[in-house]
């Protein structure tokens, strides 16, 4: 043997033996048996859940109809999503949500909830887009036009981005003024939005591509910026016919509130446009010139940010064929885990604890986050657990990752013992004030208050995505009838009434059906419980873009309420 | 002894003044500079920042563009040496290269003229007595009759003597009128009262001379040189036959298709030839070659370094412009004949900045791009501008010398045209795709090289727009290469943008990371792309282009056209303007250059032999704007309809037109200065101007009526407005 003192080679080797435990210490295994029968299956199923996803797409994408996008194209205005590419930076990426919004919610269809939102960069800085489709119902706002809009300025008040209105609608859909016209969260607070994020410095683009009648004239109007596309835009609180009836003048449209009565006379608006592309080029301009407003004290993510990251080790294609469809079928969460994050390294924390909670470190695209994984039935330990690691995140300003899969709490008589409510609630105090960003992919299912501790929809996170395998509901269909049928059972023995075994399962079958329907992701996402329904193989991409627009925000303290202990 | 006391008594060369421009100056002072002499440079305004002003130690400004202002004003560079103690003026090629007055000058000022004695210039630079001298010394001319004796039957016998077939010119007048070519004996009387009839008419004087006609000349040169102690050598001939508007472009050394025993005969001829005169320096004697007969005839002596020396220098090895300092400092030629080396074959490509389709007429421009071939040791390019500078109409519009060497003429043939497809000048048109056809072209590449050659094969040369299959082929060429343009362009935006990011956003180059992300479906993009069809100016076409990011990284690049299935290319930058793109299997070099000019686009594609020009629309045209604005502020209620008022309180600078003038809407009317800044008012619409009272330096204040355009013409009428 050479002697230690002799060899040259011998501390270096060590510190290539540290490095490399370091980088190895937390690589996660593949996890994944590409031969097995539930392998295929589980492609098998995925392929068909995305072919009928991407099916569904294609229809929204072709907008409102041959007709209406013909029309559209006649009077030179470009659809939504091309506007928005040529506002965006040239061949850069634009994260769009809620695709699906309106699917199935009316009579008619109303394709992507007639408006189209969300996240890309111009010149450099990521901005909220809002874009009316002219060529659905005229661009009018349905209860979900609205509630899509409204969700779209929220990210932007949360996330601090600058939001670009391209408006181009007929303003509230008269038919179902009820449901749009009054309440808090109706079409009023799209301008009290603008007001608040104004106040705080977020800047508010409106450009007006198309008409922008009635309450609408209130969104270029409450601007902090203004463009009007000369022949094509209007501005006015009340169109041609509504003054001729109320006052007899007879004026046409241009003249009442075209682009040179507000760029020149009223001032309504700030810049004149030549034509649509002109208009859309000024508007890159005003981002151009925004330099720091809604800007102090950025975090911008360059906390321990690792510019040279590493792909995962495995394919993320695999993310397809991980999730049975079948959702009493467990999967390990780390096989997702380990196709998600850089280099697969995951630094799992409390690895032996609350084993059917995993938790733990690691990077994405080089911004550290900590993971919260579903194994199964949340219990006390894990419900422990989750509270602990959330609130080392907290402290340490990581964004967090929530991978939902959870049927819910355990229940029974230990578990109630043990104070299962307790744990749990726990749990949900630390979700519920985590200030820092957070982001939900529900990768199956999402049952009972498991979805409150894991950050549904209820606890504000920046962002929630859906696989197209999730379900979401209180409970499952089989435990929901199995529940009321008992419920009914004994109202009817109380009323002395039979009913027969057909009668029962009749009963019970309805509410599965129900449920079903109900807990599909097409339900939800219809009625924006998300943000969107996404390809699995897209997972690891679009908790970047949700990190990286959460990250556009100053640091924010966490503070807890009162823990039950 | 009293030799080598005089060469160390001989002050030296030690600093050197260029009396030219361009890259014949930057070539001398490569060579001053390996020699370690000093260089001085002139220029004019138009070179003020030239690459020959930045090449010398020093540069003297020496007048205006126009050059019988500059670089022909010999006192004025005569004073700039003087003034910088240069000892020596090396005057070029063209200018003063050959002014026997401007070589009396220097010598008489005490500066040493790099070149041949006045004496010699002043004797080659009369055409008729050089010929004389060269008669006398034996050199071979073209055989003719020049006397004044006209008698027909003398006239017909001297015909006879020359043989035929016989040129008959008039003396006097040009322009090719009372020419006649007479091929036989019989024909010959008529022709001559043609010719003379003709002369009478068109020039009043019927004199008529005969020459031998030469049916496939060649235009065949011999470089020589001597030394001031008597020494004279030849350095092989040079073939400048391919010409056009009698401009050499592309030269070659030795001749193809010349035995030896001719070449010698030739040399010796040269050798007498500059013998006759004293010569010293660097010369060039030129002959026409028959290629029928296999005679060669004297035709002038060039008493100057020739622009296409470089072939000549390929061949022998040896630098000319370091032979000339040295036969100026009065040394012996460095080598005799016998020891002059014939190394393999050379070509030299005039490249041009000129208008091949009209005529070959010189263009002027920027060189947005400019990218000559890397040189080696058997690829040299002499140039005399770099990117950014501009080819001006004051000057030769040449850009630069391509010269290659091979073992042989096939070797450096197939050299030449590779460095001719990478030879890359955008912003100006040039004659490289040209001079690529010339090269390529069989009876070229055979060496069948003659004066007529461009004329004799102009079918091949200059595209028929009438060739419908040469066309088509074309125009697919054409647009399969718009269609990697539009791939290099997606992928040149792209990474531009990438590296312009702002530093502060750890995450948010992964929104520019590519393909871009669309949510379930591929981001697409449209692009217009204009070809300029280098060829045939009148036929552009507009390719219209939907652009598809695929998954891969690839473009699925469609067009509007049925039956052209959409293309997938891949696209990698290698680096600024190089790419690698792939396409159906195939992967392949192309260089991509764009600049704007006049809000166009320009791209140019440089893939294997061939050079394409797109031209994109820059998108907004925004001047619509200002005039809108204007209209408006100008019409004000409290004036008559019409009435034009000042935009502002200024000065009025310019009235452009007088009152009742007609005049067009957006016509400018008049010119106001105010804060420093012009602006132009312009008439509100079509009609005539009335009271246009105010006066250039007139003060107007704001809102003054300054006219008023009216429909009718009298003040009478009724005004209406529209």
């Amino acid at each position: 043997a050479v002697s230690a003192t002799s060899n040259p080679w011998r501390t270096s080797k060590s510190i290539h033996f540290l490095q490399k435990r370091d980088f190895c210490l937390g690589v996660l295994p593949d996890g994944v048996g590409r031969n097995s029968e539930a392998f295929a299956q589980n492609s098998k199923a995925m392929e068909g859940l995305i072919s009928q996803l991407q099916s569904h797409i294609n229809k929204v994408l072709a907008g409102g109809g041959e007709e209406a996008v013909k029309r559209n194209r006649k009077r030179n205005k470009l659809l939504p999503r091309e506007r928005i590419d040529k506002l965006i930076d040239p061949g850069s990426s634009f994260l769009e949500l809620s695709q699906l919004a309106g699917h199935e919610l009316y009579g008619e269809t109303l394709p992507s909830g007639g408006i189209i939102t969300g996240i890309g960069p111009v010149h450099g800085r990521l901005c909220m887009f809002v874009a009316n489709d002219p060529t659905v119902k005229g661009g009018t706002y349905y209860p979900i036009t609205v509630k899509k809009h409204l969700r779209a300025q929220e990210i932007a008040a949360q996330c601090k981005l600058p939001c670009i209105y391209l408006v181009d609608s007929g303003g509230a859909f008269l038919p179902k003024q009820a449901e749009v016209f009054p309440d808090k969260d109706n079409f009023g607070r799209i301008f009290y939005n603008q007001a608040v994020m104004s106040a705080e410095g977020i800047p508010q683009i409106a450009l007006v591509l198309g008409s922008c009648t009635a309450g609408g004239a209130y969104i270029p109007a409450m601007a902090d910026e203004s463009v009007m596309v000369k022949g094509n835009a209007t501005i006015f609180l009340a169109g041609p016919p509504l003054v001729k009836a109320a006052t007899g003048e007879e004026v046409s449209a241009e003249d009442l509130g075209g682009a040179s009565v507000h760029c020149k006379t009223s001032g309504v608006s700030d810049y004149f446009a030549q034509d649509e592309l002109h208009g859309l080029a000024l508007g890159r301009n005003i981002i151009k010139n925004l330099h720091m407003a809604g800007k102090q004290g950025v975090m911008n993510g360059l906390h321990n940010l690792n510019p040279e990251y590493k792909e995962p080790l495995y394919d993320v294609k695999e993310l397809r064929s991980i999730a049975p469809i079948d959702h009493k079928q467990a999967f390990d969460i780390r096989s997702v885990i380990a196709r998600i994050v850089d280099g697969s390294e995951f630094d799992e924390f409390k690895k032996q604890y609350g084993t059917t909670l995993i938790t733990g470190f690691a990077r994405i695209f080089g911004q550290p986050v900590g993971i919260l994984g579903n194994n199964g039935i949340l219990f006390n330990e894990s419900a422990l657990k989750g509270a602990h690691f959330i609130e080392l995140c907290t402290q340490r300003n990581i964004p967090l990752v929530f991978l939902q899969n959870i049927t819910g709490f355990m229940v029974g008589s230990r578990s109630e013992a043990n104070g299962i409510a307790k744990s749990g609630a726990k749990m949900v105090m630390a979700v519920s004030c985590a200030k820092v960003p957070k982001v939900t992919i529900m990768v199956g299912g999402s049952f009972g208050a498991g979805n409150y501790a894991m950050c549904g929809r209820a606890y504000s996170p920046n962002f929630l995505f859906l696989w197209p395998n999730a379900k979401i509901s209180v409970m499952g269909g089989a435990q929901a009838a199995s529940v009321l049928s008992q419920i009914e059972t004994a109202n009817k023995k109380k009323q002395g009434i039979q009913w027969t075994e057909e009668e029962q399962e009749n009963f019970k079958s309805k509410i599965t059906e129900a449920y079903e329907r109900e807990g599909n992701c097409y339900y939800s996402t219809a009625r924006l419980w998300d943000d969107g329904i996404i390809d699995p193989a897209d997972t690891r991409k679009i908790i970047g873009f949700c990190i990286s627009a959460s990250l556009n925000r100053p640091l924010e303290d966490t503070k807890y309420g009162v823990f039950r202990m | 002894e009293s030799s080598s006391h005089d060469t160390k008594t001989t002050s030296r060369i030690e600093k050197i003044l260029i009396a030219n421009r361009g890259e014949i100056a930057c070539r001398i002072m490569r060579t001053a500079k390996r020699l370690g002499i000093r260089t001085v440079a002139v220029y004019s305004d138009a070179d003020r920042d030239s690459l020959h002003v930045k090449s010398a130690d020093e540069a003297v400004h020496i007048g205006p563009p126009p050059a019988r202002l500059s670089y022909l004003n010999g006192s004025a560079i005569v004073e700039a040496a003087i003034r910088t103690g240069a000892q020596a003026v090396h005057p070029g090629y063209g200018f003063l290269s050959e002014s026997s007055d401007f070589a009396t000058l220097c010598e008489d000022k005490g500066l040493s003229f790099v070149g041949p004695p006045a004496s010699a210039i002043r004797d080659m630079g009369d055409k008729s007595a050089s010929k004389r001298i060269m008669g006398a010394a034996g050199v071979p001319l073209v055989p003719g009759y020049h006397g004044s004796e006209q008698d027909i039957e003398l006239m017909k016998s001297e015909a006879d003597k020359i043989g035929y077939p016989i040129l008959i010119k008039p003396t006097h007048g040009g322009g090719g009128k009372g020419m006649r070519i007479v091929q036989s004996p019989n024909e010959f009387v008529d022709s001559f009262l043609g010719a003379q009839r003709e002369a009478a008419a068109s020039f009043g004087i019927n004199t008529i001379l005969l020459e031998k006609y030469i049916t496939k000349p060649r235009h065949i040169e011999v470089q020589i040189f001597g030394d001031k102690h008597g020494n004279v050598l030849h350095l092989y001939e040079r073939d400048c036959s391919v010409q056009r508007r009698h401009q050499k472009i592309i030269e070659e050394a030795p001749a193809p298709n010349v035995m030896n025993d001719f070449r010698s005969h030739l040399g010796q001829a040269a050798v007498s030839a500059a013998k006759a005169v004293g010569y010293h320096n660097a010369g060039t004697v030129e002959f026409i070659v028959d290629t029928v007969s296999g005679q060669f005839y004297f035709m002038e002596m060039n008493t100057r370094l020739q622009v296409e020396h470089p072939v000549t220098e390929m061949i022998v090895g040896q630098d000319l412009v370091e032979w000339q300092i040295s036969v100026a400092n009065g040394e012996p030629l460095p080598i005799n004949q016998s020891q002059v080396p014939l190394l393999g074959h050379a070509f030299e490509a005039r490249i041009y900045a000129e208008n091949v389709p009209k005529g070959f007429l010189p263009a002027t421009g920027v060189l947005h791009h400019y990218r000559p071939v890397p040189v080696s040791p058997t690829v040299r390019v002499d140039t005399g501008v770099e990117q950014g500078d501009t080819v001006s109409m004051h000057y030769d519009p040449m850009i630069a010398k391509l010269v290659v060497s091979g073992e042989n003429r096939a070797a450096a043939l197939v050299k030449l045209k590779n460095c001719l497809s990478k030879f890359q000048v955008a912003g100006v048109p040039t004659n490289i795709n040209f001079l690529q056809k010339l090269a390529d072209h069989r009876a070229f590449e055979n060496g069948n090289v003659e004066t007529h050659f461009i004329e004799h094969y102009k079918d091949d040369l200059f595209t028929d727009p009438n060739n419908l299959t040469r066309a088509k082929e074309t125009y697919d060429n054409a647009r399969f290469n718009a269609t990697l343009v539009a791939a290099c362009l997606c992928e040149k935006e792209h990474s531009a943008i990438k590296s312009s990011l702002p530093g502060t956003n750890g995450l948010l180059p992964i929104w520019y990371s590519h393909p871009p992300f669309r949510a379930h479906h591929q981001a697409s993009c449209t692009m217009e792309l204009e070809w300029e069809n280098e060829y045939d100016g009148s036929s552009s076409k507009f390719f219209t282009f939907s652009i598809t990011y695929q998954s891969d990284g690839n473009y699925l690049i469609e067009t509007e056209e049925v039956n052209s299935p959409g293309l997938e290319v891949k696209a990698t930058l290698l680096h600024d303007q190089d790419f690698r793109v792939e396409t159906d299997g195939v992967s392949m070099d192309v260089s991509l250059s764009a600049y704007s000019k006049d809000k166009i686009k320009h791209i140019h594609l440089w893939h294997g032999s061939h050079h394409y020009h797109f031209r994109q629309k820059l998108e907004l045209d925004l001047s619509d704007d200002n005039e809108i604005q204007q209209k408006t502020n100008f019409e004000t209620a409290s004036h008559p309809p019409g009435t034009v008022v000042a935009p502002m309180a200024g000065l009025v600078v310019k009235v452009l037109v007088t009152d009742g003038t007609k005049v067009e809407e957006g016509q400018p009317i008049l010119v106001l200065e105010a804060m420093k800044m012009e602006h132009v008012v312009k008439a509100p619409f079509t009609g005539y101007v009335h009271g246009l009272q105010v006066t250039a330096g007139q003060q107007v204040s704001d809102s003054s009526p300054l006219f008023s355009v009216k429909i009718s013409k009298t003040k009478g009428e009724e005004a209406t407005v529209p």
